[in-house]
């Protein structure tokens, strides 16, 4: 398992802050996508790009890199934004976010940009290219030290293609898999609970022959210790179920499916009119919700 | 006139020996796995089916059973591709490309990725099993993604040279197998290349009246048995084989167009979106030339013998002839 000093953590947290503000930026600019995703998944991007991932941005296609898939690909602003803060294109390409001719799609697609392994946006796809990674690896190196990262929504947990990847990762026993699932209960139309029950999960992902962790998706710690187990598993593939706060940073996001298809200015008005949304987010990035009067802008 | 390289008995009107173009997919799959170590196969509890146990037996470390899941088999193969194998995903062209259509766009198609798929059990002559697992649209949905190349091979020898040649081919290729035993009309010398078009049959140049027969897949032997009987009534015919439907060997069609007076497509596959629909297309924008769509015309097929559903949806023999002549009135 990687160790993390105090220190450690704390510079991956302040990273992570920037990354939002980005996030905010590349959004408010773009002037559609999505919100709460991306903001409640920069803990976890963070985490694995600055400290955990075998990649190096000067050489995206080096061979030995540990794959990244991210499946729900409608989050692509928090990996954009990742990409960027980590040295794949410079930080400024952020705001031509889903504009004509620019390398970042509203959904990734990867001749487009360096760094991103897969094409995607239509659910439940990724981690069945993730369960192919992972086969043909072992096919050429059984005893590969390579993992492969698969990112996934919750609600996208209800596409039936997501178990069948599922059963046949468990019956092909793919040990260096580990699936990390953003579970922050809401999806477009409202609460997973509502639109379609995702629990119990724990038991699902454990009868498809899944090693299951639950984990507090912003703890740093929390995280790298579950990553750090989930490498240490042998013999079966690897979820963590790590919960999120959709919107996590901006207080007046939290928790509000509205702000899971919108971006800022064009999110829900009963808490900032919309001319004031960026704004507002930013600052309360900036000053970590007015606990601190410092600017922590990058 | 028959092109030389076809099989004797197909020139001398002698009893024709009759395969499924499946077992040639097995074959050529099996001898591109030995060729090439990064040749991989994947299938959904379709394997003996597909032919794709002759591949799995040989090599057991490179054959992937999904099992009944066609939308992972897709993208399965497209994270493999990734890696660098060269993945043949099989199983009947209902379920692949019918089923897991979105995912072979997204996954494979968008993606570039080098992946293989093979849809066994295509067009009516599937028989028994009835109109459920006859796919007579796979044509029409594969080649309006781009990146994609299309192609039906006519015979056991063909679909093997197109296994071959798709192994070599860098990108996503998907191709059409038979379920029933289909005429074996070339030989191993035939020639094959992807994007290529083939004379297969030349017209009596002394007859006044002119049609060109443009064929793909298992129709090859009707088309060339009608242009027989078309040239004994007097009527010049000629026969275009075009296994590869995309990209289309514009080139042989602009000149068959040129040398006749009108056209009859051949394929057994819905006439929308299907082979014929791609010539008219590229013909209407060059030299729009009168056209018979010889397929199935808008209606599902059902159970029955192979030969007696291809005359039954007017494919046969007879049909094509019918076909010749009326686009000459």
């Amino acid at each position: 398992m990687q160790y993390l000093s105090s220190a450690e953590i704390t510079a991956l947290e302040k990273k992570a802050n920037v990354i939002r503000q980005s996030i905010i930026e590349m959004l408010s600019e773009a002037g559609s996508g999505h919100t709460a995703g991306p903001l409640g998944m920069a803990d976890v991007f963070t985490l694995l790009y600055f400290a955990l991932l075998k990649h190096d941005p000067d050489n995206p296609l080096w061979a030995e890199r540990d794959r990244l898939i991210l499946s729900n690909g409608h989050i692509c602003p928090v990996l954009y934004a990742t990409l960027a803060h980590a040295g794949y294109f410079p930080v400024e390409e952020l705001l031509t976010l889903r504009k004509f001719g620019t390398r970042l799609q509203g959904h990734p697609h990867r001749q487009a940009l360096p760094g991103i392994e897969t094409t995607s946006g239509p659910l439940g796809s990724g981690l069945s290219q993730a369960v192919g990674m992972s086969l043909a690896e072992r096919i050429d190196n059984p005893y590969s030290s390579k993992f492969f990262y698969c990112l996934t929504g919750d609600g996208e947990l209800q596409e039936g293609q997501i178990w069948e990847a599922a059963m046949l990762a468990g019956k092909e026993k793919l040990h260096n898999l580990i699936v990390i699932v953003d579970r922050n209960g809401f999806q477009i139309d409202g609460y997973t609970q509502d639109v379609m029950p995702m629990e119990p999960l724990v038991e699902k992902f454990e009868s498809f022959n899944f090693d299951v962790q639950e984990v507090d998706g912003h703890s740093m710690r929390a995280l790298n210790d579950a990553v750090g187990k989930a490498q240490a598993v042998y013999g079966q593939p690897s979820v963590i179920i790590a919960h999120t706060i959709g919107g996590k940073g901006v207080d007046v996001f939290e928790r509000d499916f509205r702000w899971h298809g919108n971006p800022p200015g064009k999110g829900p008005e009963d808490k900032i009119p919309k001319s004031d949304q960026a704004r507002v987010a930013l600052e309360k990035l900036r000053t970590l919700a007015g606990m601190i009067d410092k600017d922590n802008h990058a | 006139m028959f092109a030389d390289h076809l099989h004797d008995a197909v020139k001398t009107g002698g009893e024709v020996e009759t395969v499924p173009t499946r077992n040639g997919f097995g074959e050529g799959l099996l001898e591109a796995g030995k060729r090439n170590k990064d040749v991989v196969a994947l299938c959904c509890d379709l394997t003996e089916s597909t032919k794709t146990h002759l591949f799995a037996n040989e090599f057991p470390e490179r054959f992937i059973q999904v099992g009944v899941a066609e939308q992972n088999l897709a993208s399965v193969g497209s994270g493999m591709a990734a890696m660098g194998k060269i993945p043949f995903i099989t199983s009947y062209a209902m379920f692949s490309p019918g089923r897991n259509w979105e995912q072979l766009r997204t996954t494979v198609a968008y993606n570039d990725a080098n992946v293989k798929i093979v849809g066994s059990h295509a067009g009516v002559s599937v028989g028994p099993d009835g109109a459920t697992h006859q796919a007579i649209e796979d044509i029409a949905i594969t080649r309006v993604i781009p990146n994609m190349v299309v192609i039906a091979p006519a015979d056991v020898h063909e679909a093997r040279k197109v296994t071959l040649a798709a192994a070599k081919y860098e990108g996503p290729v998907y191709f059409r197998l038979g379920r029933s035993a289909t005429p074996v009309v070339t030989t191993e010398e035939s020639p094959f290349e992807i994007g290529k078009a083939q004379l297969m049959f030349s017209r009596n140049e002394s007859l006044e009246k002119k049609v060109g027969i443009i064929s793909t897949g298992s129709l090859l032997y009707n088309s060339l048995k009608a242009a027989e009987e078309l040239q004994a009534a007097g009527i010049g015919a000629s026969v275009l084989h075009m296994a590869t439907i995309k990209p289309m060997d514009t080139e042989a069609v602009a000149a068959l167009a040129a040398e006749h007076d009108a056209l009859v497509t051949v394929e057994e596959h819905q006439t929308a979106g299907g082979m014929g629909s791609a010539v008219a297309e590229f013909l209407s924008e060059t030299n729009p030339t009168k056209m018979y769509r010889v397929g199935i015309q808008d209606q599902f097929g059902q159970s029955g013998e192979p030969n007696e559903l291809v005359e039954h949806y007017g494919m046969g023999i007879e049909s094509i002839v019918a076909a010749g002549k009326k686009v000459l009135e």
